[in-house]
């Protein structure tokens, strides 16, 4: 177990190293940041201080490790757009993206899972064509869409959502969180709804297509032939062997969430990281859109790692392979 | 019957159907056995003969659309047929256990073998605590002759053997003491080297036991050295039963005898098979009268117009005119 945790984690590393290369090259390609940073009336001595200061003399390689040195501290260096931290630009809207994915994931799942076992259990009743046929429109409505009905119909037509914002926040440390007020709490519900819907779906039919397929595995079969009831051979029996693929892709879709949360945050005026990179996109501030590439990947990698460890304490074929 | 005994399970006239767009099909038609307590009931017959249906009937597993269209299906004198789902739950494992052909995958991979033990024995012995119910799973597993039981009741299915796992099935079969077992192939899939080993074993806690047996195989070896009677079956009837030796040895039936000659003796390096001619009829194709008798050799007018019933031979029954009047 233990050398399969450090294998994922080295695989983890090497991930996270391509990853950095590939946000150090938007700096290459994305031209001279002198030029950006520095104004009409500067000198060429300034420039060419400036040029030092940023170590863009040194060669390729040493600029490289010094970027993968700096980032893994932390440190993406000054936003070109309003000469802030970039790390702390990143930490004052990441909380409102982690807890709009989080409200989502937890949604796609209280809904999508037993949505699931329904449909698959009761297959071939009307409520469970229904809710088939309900979520091929679901997969296919864009979540912007979605967010623009949802605002027409709960904040526009009968007022009782809030369109956008996040409400009022409270500040935990360096995060600040919208569950502990009123305000906050309602802010959530369209933003969550809508990118989550897309997800209660694709965990809705998954579900559904793996609890039918493990209940035609013989040892569904034998369980009934041992005698064991119905209900704790859909529940004990087939579930857990649906859990597998859901933990996968619940936990691939986090990272695709906060991915496509920027769809989401700019429909609902939420001031999460997706804004953050839609706006460094139109200035162009490149250390902002590398430290959100790296950020993004990082989560993606640990999720993967997660997944694989927890593949490991499901299913224990998994935990004695070399 | 000559014997006195009475039965353990006890089939009468059973039909099931299949209704279907294209008609319905009658899968098994009019099939009557039993088998006595600690007694070892072989089933063969070609492949789609209907001998897992048979089974699947008893258990109240068919398929659907499949149902029983008619007969009685009695376990020690009391009727299990049309019970419904609930009543049957208590009636599989605890008084019919079942054993399938493909060890490999009649366990849940998740779970250890003593909690799928255990789930058993707790789901049909109510009362019985874990801690119980786990010296039980030992207990069994030590009767099937799994090695360190103690230890190995916490492995998972992957961490044992094809034939170990069929140990397992077995003591999972075995774990609630029921009247009757189901074992539809329960060597088919194994190395052959471990074949005697499992039917001997079952065989042996069978008749320690007094657990009545309905054994399901293609391999007239394994019937020759496990069953105590044979009820051959041919699409959807049952058309010989009788004492082992003599369906073996001197059948009855034209089919069982064609079926006997398709099979190499015992030590025999030429494997010339005397097959009998033709195929078995599909079940939405069988002819009138004898559904054999387009293969058969000894066929004659009556076979073609009329179906024989099973019919007392020297020892046994058999399903043919040659025992009651001839052919003609
Ligand atoms: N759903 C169904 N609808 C119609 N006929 C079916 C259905 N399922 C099975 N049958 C038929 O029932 C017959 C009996 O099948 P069964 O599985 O009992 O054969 P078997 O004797 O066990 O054969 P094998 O030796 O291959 O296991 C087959 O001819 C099959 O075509
Ligand atoms: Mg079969």
């Amino acid at each position: 177990m233990l050398v399969f945790v450090v294998k994922k984690l080295l695989n983890a590393a090497l991930v996270m190293l391509a990853v950095s290369f590939l946000a150090f090259l938007i700096f290459q390609l994305a031209g001279d940041p002198v030029d950006m940073m520095s104004s009409e009336q500067s000198t060429q001595a300034d420039r060419d201080l400036l040029r030092e200061r940023l170590g863009l003399n040194d060669n390729f390689l040493v600029q490289y490790v010094r970027f993968v040195a700096n980032a893994a501290q932390g440190n993406f260096g000054i936003s070109y757009r309003n000469g802030q931290e970039v790390l702390g630009l990143i930490a004052d809207r990441f909380p409102a993206t982690m807890e709009l994915v989080l409200v989502a994931t937890v949604l796609s799942l209280l809904i999508g899972l037993p949505l699931g076992i329904l449909t698959a259990i009761k297959r071939g009743t009307w409520y469970s064509e229904i809710l088939q046929f309900a979520s091929i429109i679901g997969v296919s409505l864009p979540s912007f869409v979605v967010g623009i009905l949802l605002i027409l119909v709960f904040s526009v037509t009968l007022g009782i959502l809030p369109a956008f914002g996040r409400g009022e926040v409270v500040e935990l440390g360096w995060w600040s969180t919208g569950f502990l007020t009123k305000s906050g709490l309602m802010a959530l519900i369209l933003p969550s709804i809508s990118l989550s819907l897309y997800q209660v779906t694709l965990i809705m039919r998954l579900v559904r297509a793996e609890m039918l397929e493990v209940m035609r595995s013989d040892y569904v079969k034998f369980a009934r032939a041992r005698g064991i009831p119905r209900h704790r051979i859909y529940f004990r029996h087939a579930l857990r062997n649906c859990l597998m693929p859901v933990v996968t892709l619940t936990a691939m879709n986090i990272g695709t969430l906060i991915a496509f949360a920027l769809i989401t945050e700019t429909v609902f005026q939420w001031p999460g990281m997706g804004m953050l990179f839609i706006q460094a996109v139109t200035f162009i501030d490149i250390p902002v859109m590398a430290a959100y590439l790296c950020i993004v990947a990082l989560i993606f990698v640990f999720l993967n790692t997660m997944v694989d460890i927890t593949y490991a304490v499901i299913d224990p074929r998994l935990r004695d392979a070399k | 019957m000559l014997d006195a005994t009475p039965s353990c399970l006890e089939v009468r006239n059973l039909v099931v159907e299949f209704p279907g767009r294209h008609g319905t099909v009658t899968a098994l038609n009019d099939i009557t056995l039993d088998i006595r307590p600690g007694e070892i009931l072989g089933v063969v017959g070609e492949s789609g003969a209907g001998k897992s249906m048979t089974g699947a009937a008893i258990l109240g597993l068919l398929e659907r659309p499949g149902r029983i269209a008619g007969g009685e299906i009695s376990l020690a004198g009391r009727r299990i047929d049309g019970l419904g789902d609930r009543a049957m739950e208590k009636v599989r494992g605890r008084e019919i256990g079942a054993i399938f052909q493909d060890p490999l995958t009649s366990l849940n991979p998740l779970f250890t073998v003593g909690a799928q033990l255990s789930e058993t024995i707790r789901q049909h012995i109510p009362g019985t605590s874990r801690a119980q119910a786990r010296a039980r799973a030992v207990e069994l597993l030590q009767e099937v002759g799994i090695p360190a039981p103690q230890e190995r009741v916490d492995h998972f299915p992957h961490q044992f053997s094809g034939g170990m796992r069929q140990r397992v099935v077995i003591a999972l079969a075995l774990a609630a003491r029921p009247k009757l077992i189901i074992a539809d192939e329960p060597t088919t899939a194994l190395d052959v080297s471990i074949q005697a080993q499992i039917t001997g074993l079952l065989r042996k806690l069978c008749k320690e036991h007094d657990t009545a047996v309905m054994l399901v195989t293609h391999d007239m070896g394994v019937i020759a050295e496990t069953a105590d009677r044979v009820a051959v079956m041919y699409a959807g009837r049952l058309i010989e039963i009788g004492p082992v030796e003599d369906v073996l040895k001197s059948p009855a039936h034209p089919y069982t005898r064609g079926l006997m000659a398709s099979i190499p003796a015992l030590g025999a390096r030429v494997r010339t098979l005397h097959q009998i001619d033709g195929a078995m009829p599909r079940l939405n194709a069988i002819p009138a009268g004898c559904a054999f008798n387009p293969r058969c050799t000894l066929a004659g007018p009556r076979c073609r117009r009329n179906r024989p019933d099973l019919i007392p031979t020297r020892s046994g029954q058999a399903a043919c005119w040659l025992y009651e009047g001839g052919v003609e």
